[in-house]
């Protein structure tokens, strides 16, 4: 890889965005066989779960960063932070969206409440989305990196209570595919749905670094701006 | 609607979400774009205003530097 490539990790991660998600889709329209219950339909969960285990990971790394400023104090960490759940955000409606219409095509309902994974998907994302709301209620300065790190650590335990609803609340409506005892699908597809997921992390990637260096040069504008606009 | 509808409508939906936001981050670039645009005439304004203290500050800045 050229040194180029290695500095600029947005660029990186985009072509492996293009290359897995170009391939994900090959393997989806022209390699996986149509599931025997929901026929074509059931290619929507291609797209659907890895966008939702990409969410989680949005979120996952938002806490991470979250821990690294309260704990060791990293510049830039809260800024990381946030950038992270604002991707996270963004899978998580992209999970709603796609899951509301593969409900409709299985089980005839855009929504169902008596599903806790459900549920506790959009509980997960509502926490998440209301972090913009305090976060942007207080003013700039260590107290509003320092409550916004807080927030995001206490809803990274949401996450493996949401993941794991499936299984915790014998719950007979969203289907569970990756049991204990491997996952409920041909070869094939699980490989096909390795590519996929690889592919959303690396869109997810994209976005991140894509949308931190934006906000970086953003803070970089407004200081010179009030360097320059000084008397 | 069928199967393939509702097939077409999922990724339709992800196609649109990820184009929305790279119309979105060029808004933002276009608006960063103009901004350090004024930022550069702002400085070359300066720079006419007070050519005279421009000398001078170079000048000051070789004294500082440190010699060998």
């Amino acid at each position: 890889m050229s040194t180029s490539l290695r500095s600029n990790p947005a660029v990186t991660a985009a072509s492996l965005a293009l290359v897995l998600l170009g391939t994900a889709i090959g393997l989806i329209f022209f390699f996986t066989p149509e599931d025997v219950d929901q026929g074509i339909s059931q290619k929507i969960f291609y797209i659907h779960v890895p966008i939702a285990l990409t969410a989680y990971a949005c979120f996952g790394w938002g806490a991470w960063k979250a821990l690294l400023h309260l704990w060791k104090r990293a510049p830039g960490a809260d800024l990381e932070s946030y950038v992270a759940i604002h991707q996270g955000v963004i899978f998580g409606a992209l999970t709603l969206l796609t899951g509301s219409i593969w409900a409709k095509a299985s089980w005839d309902h855009w929504w169902v409440w008596s599903s806790r994974q459900l549920v506790l998907f959009l509980v997960l994302f509502l926490f998440y989305a209301a972090y913009f709301m305090l976060r942007f209620s207080v003013e700039p300065g260590p107290a509003r990196a320092n409550l916004s790190a807080v927030y995001a650590l206490f809803g990274v335990a949401l996450i493996p209570v949401s993941f794991l609803a499936i299984r915790l609340a014998q719950d007979f409506v969203h289907p569970v595919v990756f049991k204990s005892s491997g996952p409920a699908m041909t070869g094939s597809m699980f490989a096909t749905f390795c590519v996929a997921w690889a592919g959303m992390l690396a869109l997810a990637a994209t976005f991140y670094h894509v949308e931190l260096a934006g906000k970086r040069l953003d803070t970089h504008v407004r200081e010179l701006r009030a360097l320059l606009e000084r008397p | 609607m069928s199967g393939g509808d509702y097939l077409a409508a999922a990724y339709l939906v992800f196609f649109l979400v990820v184009l929305a936001w790279v119309l979105i981050i060029a808004l933002k670039l276009a608006r960063l774009d103009r901004d350090l645009a004024s930022l550069t005439a702002l400085a070359r304004r300066r720079r006419e205003k007070a050519p005279g203290r421009e000398e001078q500050e170079e000048q000051e800045e070789r004294e500082e530097a440190p010699v060998g």
